[in-house]
């Protein structure tokens, strides 16, 4: 049974290598936008490694859901609508969006895709690997 | 009229693996200033090749439905110059490859001496967020597609006058 740890050491290479930054650098509350830099084109090569290390499938848009803002329904002068939140919720359940509610405001979506958030969605993905999200 | 650095593809696995050619020609003009009296193919430029080269399996791998761009590249080693007169053996293969691009390993050698090496990465603009791009497809234009001998006969695409797997000792 791979503990908590170990995969937050593991995704702590991934990234480190991924977004050329220091594995000390990575800590778990850290954005990967904003804390380490990483641009859109990172995302997948997250993904690739982070495949290859846990040796997991990751069904495209799972871990990095895509087009969260294309409905008008979700989206309202530059803040996510309870419709959008609760979208927002359905597509990350493994993200904090606890900070991220009471201000949607969506220039700072970027910075819910926290290294925490990606531990949890490996913990979940190891421990049963055919569930989605 | 893009600048084409590959000149003939010789080995083709659709999805896997490629090689191709490139010459390095003292007809190429920026050599001429890189530098003076000193020719040397610019590291940037093998990378290109490479590129080309990587590109273009990747593309082919989904029958050029896609618009495959360059997007990052992950490593890049330079062992030895490249000079006019050389013949870049170009090899690449596919080591991950999702909807949304590809990973690349890319080896290249002379006369069977390694002289660089890189890992690139590739994503395909038309299943990516393609607003704003134009339909057709801007990256395999039809003439460059025919420069290397690409074709579509019977249905699929076919590189011209090139084996299928490799023979030899391939670096890749």
């Amino acid at each position: 049974m791979v503990d908590k740890d170990e995969i937050f050491g593991k995704v702590k290479e991934c990234l480190a290598e991924a977004l050329g930054v220091e594995e000390d650098d990575v800590k778990l509350d850290a954005s990967l936008t904003g804390d380490l830099g990483a641009e859109s084109i990172d995302f997948l090569d997250i993904v690739f490694r982070l495949e290859k290390t846990f040796n997991i499938k990751i069904p495209r848009g799972d871990l990095f859901p895509e087009n969260i803002l294309a409905s008008p329904e979700f989206v309202k002068d530059g803040k996510l609508t309870p419709q959008g939140v609760e979208e927002l919720k359905r597509r990350m359940p493994h993200a904090d969006l606890t900070g991220f509610e009471k201000s949607p405001n969506v220039a700072e979506l970027p910075n819910l895709f926290t290294v925490n958030m990606i531990v949890k969605y490996v913990e979940q993905k190891v421990k049963s690997p055919s569930a989605s999200k | 009229m893009r600048w084409i650095f590959v000149d003939r593809f010789v080995t083709l696995e659709k999805g896997r693996y490629a090689k191709a050619v490139k010459n390095v020609s003292m007809g190429e003009e920026h050599l001429h200033d890189h530098f003076p009296s000193y020719p040397v193919m610019p590291n940037s430029l093998i990378i290109e090749a490479l590129a080309q080269t990587g590109g273009l399996l990747a593309g082919h791998s989904t029958d050029f439905r896609e618009k495959v761009i360059l997007a990052k590249i992950e490593r890049a080693e330079f062992f030895r110059m490249v000079t006019p007169g050389d013949q870049m053996v170009l090899e690449v293969r596919i080591v991950e490859n999702r909807e949304e691009g590809c990973k690349v390993i890319g080896e290249v050698s002379v006369n069977g001496t390694r002289v660089a090496s890189a890992t690139l990465m590739f994503v395909n603009l038309s299943s990516n967020q393609a607003k704003g791009w134009k339909a057709e497809n801007f990256v395999f234009t039809k003439e460059f597609l025919a420069l290397l001998g690409v074709t579509r006969l019977n249905g699929s695409w076919q590189v011209n006058g090139l084996k299928e797997s490799r023979e030899g000792k391939p670096a890749l």
